[in-house]
């Protein structure tokens, strides 16, 4: 197969109208010893096979009820989404840097950014970030720009890989420093951040619904933040703010979120899209792009991006942030998602979500054996605590078709038999049902 | 043809429903504490699923894309992005996987990744390669990260700089000073390529890494790499790729055979994958076998057919973002290599360098070469205003538009003045290739006989030239 048009007549002329007698002649530019010399490839799949082929590998994974969270959330993904983000225009365009010919994806860009503030109570957003740990890692570098200063605080109850790539990110610069606060009631203890806060503490972070699903006292920590001249940094997911309050309203300076649970599919990790808002103010120091509203040489209406001079293109080692490819069509898919769910079908789904984890929470606590492991509200999902660990619980539920949830022990051993739970709307009464009893069979 | 489009929120009637749900049992204030509830709703539109496919079907035939013109924007690789790939990602088995799933239940996925990581070494002639990174500069900065840790293994403290060229892209020293190192630019030749002594007086045992784009941004291959990462290994430097630009060697060329310790791919360039209007991208990182334990985690390993994702590796520099990677990205590129065999893949590289000499050579008497020899995938053209009636680059980017394509990159590398970066792929046709030419000398004659209408494209478009200082000057973000 290629994709390569072009006849051996086509090339013969083309090469002429070069003025060279061969392709070697033109290749001549790579030395011949620096040419490769063979491939160990396999046998080229014709489209007919190569779809047999995908399909094959696509079966190798099993279809389960999905029961799992963790940051990547099974919501239903609503046919026209699909549909749309498939259209060519938007598919196949790059980044819009020719405004006039781009207008469809700029003013999406701008509908999203306009979005994600209504959700997070926000004034200024960005076309998108990677994903939810690396916005939070973005958040804590303009943090400390913003402020001067050099520390951050990170909860446990925030989730361990979020927590892992921003050791990462900020490692071998050795700033910003993080530092973490244990979390041992499975939620953030005001008190706790209280007795860190100092002058040096550029932001501290509040994940609420936290990593265990747990809702935090946001307003009591932003106060108790601002009083020592740090910022809040709200992770929010963007789903629970159908029914939850706006992290703009309760304090929160800059907002991150996972986003992929707005019309994105799970696709094992990726790809997601990470989502930053900030209070005007700090609207400078947004990392990536950002689309603006403005008006043509005719006053008409239109759309481009603006704020450039912060990005690596034009500031390169100053930019506020190395990124240049963003997650553009997955936050198409999102801005499409809540234009086609509106503010009542977005509380549709987070009520249904609260509803059935509350349901499947009670039922499998009604489980001899099973317990909460945390107090306190949750959103959609809460720890489990099992008799027995929960890899086991994990594995005897899979043989009935449930993924059961993510056991925790890999994130801290002290957790080993916690399984972290997560119903969506997605889950219906029969599954919940099936969980629990399947549960019941493993406690004996 | 509309050529506007009110944004949704303008279109929203209070009480009108898209897509409606089961009510729940019991409302989220039976759970939760009345402190913890929304106050007011979000403004968010209020339309019928009707107004809304219509909206985004109208909103999208504003854009120009690939599927409906040529869009030859250097440094980008825009080509054709086969719609097989497209629906074998979205097979529910791969689309469906939730990415905490035991291995047990993902080994379908877990193989495409590990057969995709051998694919990509093949190509490379590199050891080992992590699919994590999102894009092209997470990839970079991943590729750095690596570097400080192999430094830092060898107690090594003091190479705290990274040597870039002066036509590399902006994300390469944004990445360098993001993972702590300061950053020297090393000036390219009259010819386009780095300059040799300016390199060896610049590495030093401060220098932690050179960072090279190959070909570089001016489309042209560095004949002298193999001599520049022996002077960089001698000083105890790494030579980074910056492989953007792999398209011209896709089976032709493997960047190991050059001294290349690391290398990053953009599979949403060279492997066809779509740029979705600025992403998702995926910036896989390949290594030489000295720096394979510094790859970040997680790593997909195989043992007897079985797949594991491994979450913890003894050196690894950690972990670069939540969970495995762009896995849907990679089975696109993954399904894109599975189509061609060893003889069809070097035709990648060979019609892509085809097509840039071809468009070079039928532009120069027009638009000078900023080097005058042959080009890689692409060729960097320059406009000369003081010849032409004031006929600047951005003049003949917004022309080129009315004519029906979409412009090239425009004033990259940094250092040719009015620089015209035209990257055809090796997907278009000699005819479209033509007709682009027309164009361009067309947009020349123009300058010389109406500048004016030039200046002033385009004209056809849905907006004229917009005020983008006034949108910097009152930035308008959002809807409020």
């Amino acid at each position: 197969m290629t994709y390569s048009p072009h006849t051996s007549n086509d090339r013969a002329e083309m090469l002429r109208a070069i003025g060279v007698s061969s392709m070697d002649e033109l290749l001549a530019q790579i030395p011949a010893e620096l040419r490769a010399g063979g491939y160990d490839w396999p046998a080229a799949l014709p489209e007919p096979e190569r779809m047999a082929h995908a399909r094959a590998l696509a079966a190798k994974n099993r279809a389960l009820a999905c029961f799992a969270g963790a940051g990547a959330y099974d919501h239903h993904v609503p046919a026209a989404v699909k549909a749309l983000v498939q259209r060519g225009e938007f598919l196949t365009a790059y980044t819009p840097y020719q405004a006039e010919a781009s207008q469809g994806t700029l003013q999406a860009i701008y509908e999203f950014q306009s979005s994600v503030c209504a959700l997070y109570g926000m004034d200024a957003s960005n076309a998108s970030l990677y994903d939810g740990a690396t916005a939070l890692a973005e958040a804590a570098t303009a943090a400390a720009r913003i402020t001067g200063r050099k520390k951050i605080l990170l909860p446990e109850s925030l989730h361990p890989e979020w927590r892992d790539t921003l050791k990462t990110y900020f490692g071998a610069r050795g700033e910003p420093v993080l530092e973490t606060i244990p979390c041992p009631s499975g939620r953030l203890e005001p008190a706790e951040v209280e007795r860190r806060l100092d002058d040096t503490v550029a932001a501290v972070v509040v994940a609420t619904p936290n990593f265990f699903g747990l809702l935090e006292d946001g307003a009591g920590i932003a106060e108790r933040a601002h009083a020592k001249g740090a910022l809040l940094i709200a992770a929010a997911d963007p789903v629970s703010l159908g029914v939850l309050e706006a992290p703009g309203k309760w304090g929160a300076d800059i907002a991150v979120g996972e986003g992929q649970g707005l019309g994105n599919a799970l696709n094992y990790g990726g790809p997601y899209l990470g989502l930053f808002a900030c209070q005007k103010a700090h609207m400078r120091h947004i990392p990536g792009r950002i689309c603006g509203m403005t008006t043509d040489a005719e006053g008409k209406r239109g759309f481009v991006l603006t704020l450039q001079a912060r990005e690596q293109h034009i500031r390169r080692e100053r930019a506020a942030s190395n990124i240049c490819s963003n997650e553009a069509l997955c936050a198409l898919a999102a801005t499409i998602h809540l234009a086609l769910l509106g503010p009542e079908g977005l509380k549709e789904v987070a009520e249904l979500c609260v509803d059935k984890a509350h349901r499947l929470a009670e039922k499998a606590c009604a489980v001899p054996g099973f317990r909460l492991r945390f107090e306190g509200p949750f959103f959609h999902e809460f720890v489990l605590e099992c008799p027995v660990p929960a890899e086991r619980v994990r594995n005897a539920l899979l043989k009935e078709g449930l993924l059961a949830g993510v056991p925790l022990g890999r994130f801290d051993k002290a957790l080993k038999n916690s399984l972290l739970v997560c119903a969506t709307e997605t889950r219906t009464d029969g599954e919940i049902d099936r969980y629990a009893a399947a549960l019941g069979r493993v406690s004996k | 043809m509309n050529l506007s489009e009110k944004i949704s929120i303008e279109k929203s009637v209070p009480g009108r429903r898209g897509l409606v749900f089961a009510k729940a049992a019991k409302p989220a204030s039976a759970y939760l504490p009345a402190g913890a509830l929304r106050k007011a709703p979000p403004r968010l539109p209020e339309m019928g699923e009707f107004e809304v496919v219509r909206h985004y079907t109208r909103l999208s035939r504003l854009n120009f894309c690939l599927d409906t013109h040529l869009y030859p924007l250097g440094s980008c690789t825009m080509k054709y992005n086969p719609r097989a790939n497209e629906e074998i990602a979205a097979l529910d088995g791969f689309a469906g996987a939730h990415p905490c799933a035991p291995d047990s239940a993902v080994q379908g996925t877990l193989e495409v990744l590990h057969r995709l990581e051998k694919l990509l070494c093949e190509l490379t002639g590199l050891a080992a390669f992590t699919l994590q990174p999102a894009a092209g500069a997470h990839g970079e900065f991943t590729g750095i990260l690596v570097a400080a840790a192999y430094h830092r293994s060898r107690k090594d403290r003091k190479r705290v700089e990274i040597l870039v060229a002066d036509s590399s892209h902006g994300t390469n020293p944004a990445s360098a000073a993001l993972g702590g190192f300061s950053v020297r630019t090393v000036a390219s030749r009259p010819d386009g390529r780095l300059d040799m002594e300016a390199l060896k007086a610049a590495l030093g045992p401060q220098t932690a890494m050179v960072m090279l784009t190959v070909p570089n941004t001016l489309g042209l291959f560095e004949g002298q790499i193999r001599q520049i990462a022996d002077a960089a290994h001698a000083a105890g430097a790494l030579l980074y790729m910056d492989g953007a630009n792999f398209n011209a060697l896709l089976g032709l060329a493997k960047p190991a055979d050059f001294g290349v310790d690391i290398l990053h791919l953009n599979l949403h360039k060279s492997f066809s994958t779509p740029h979705g209007g600025g992403g998702p991208g995926s910036g896989p990182v390949g290594v030489a076998a000295a720096l394979e334990k510094f790859l970040p985690v997680p790593r997909i390993a195989e043992k007897g057919g079985t797949f594991a994702l491994q979450a913890k590796a003894a050196g690894s520099i950690g972990r670069m973002r939540s969970f495995a990677g762009n896995t849907g990205v990679a089975i696109k590129a993954y399904a894109y290599l599975r189509g061609h065999g060893a003889e069809t893949l070097r035709s990648i590289a060979e019609n892509a360098i085809l097509n840039a000499n071809y468009a070079r050579a039928k532009l120069k008497d027009l638009f000078p070469p900023a080097v005058d020899e042959p080009c890689m995938h692409e060729c960097v053209l320059r406009t000369e205003p003081e010849k032409t009636n004031g006929l600047k680059t951005l003049d003949v980017a917004k022309r080129l538009l009315d004519h029906g394509f979409y412009a090239p990159t425009i004033y990259f590398p940094l250092i040719v003045h009015e620089a015209i970066m035209i990257e055809p792929t090796e997907t278009e046709t000699k005819e479209t290739l033509d007709a682009f030419v027309a164009a361009l000398r067309a947009i020349h004659a123009e300058a010389l006989a109406d500048p004016e209408k030039v200046h002033a494209a385009p004209h056809t478009l849905p907006v004229k030239r917009l005020d983008e200082l006034g949108a910097a000057r009152n930035p308008n973000v959002a809807w409020g």
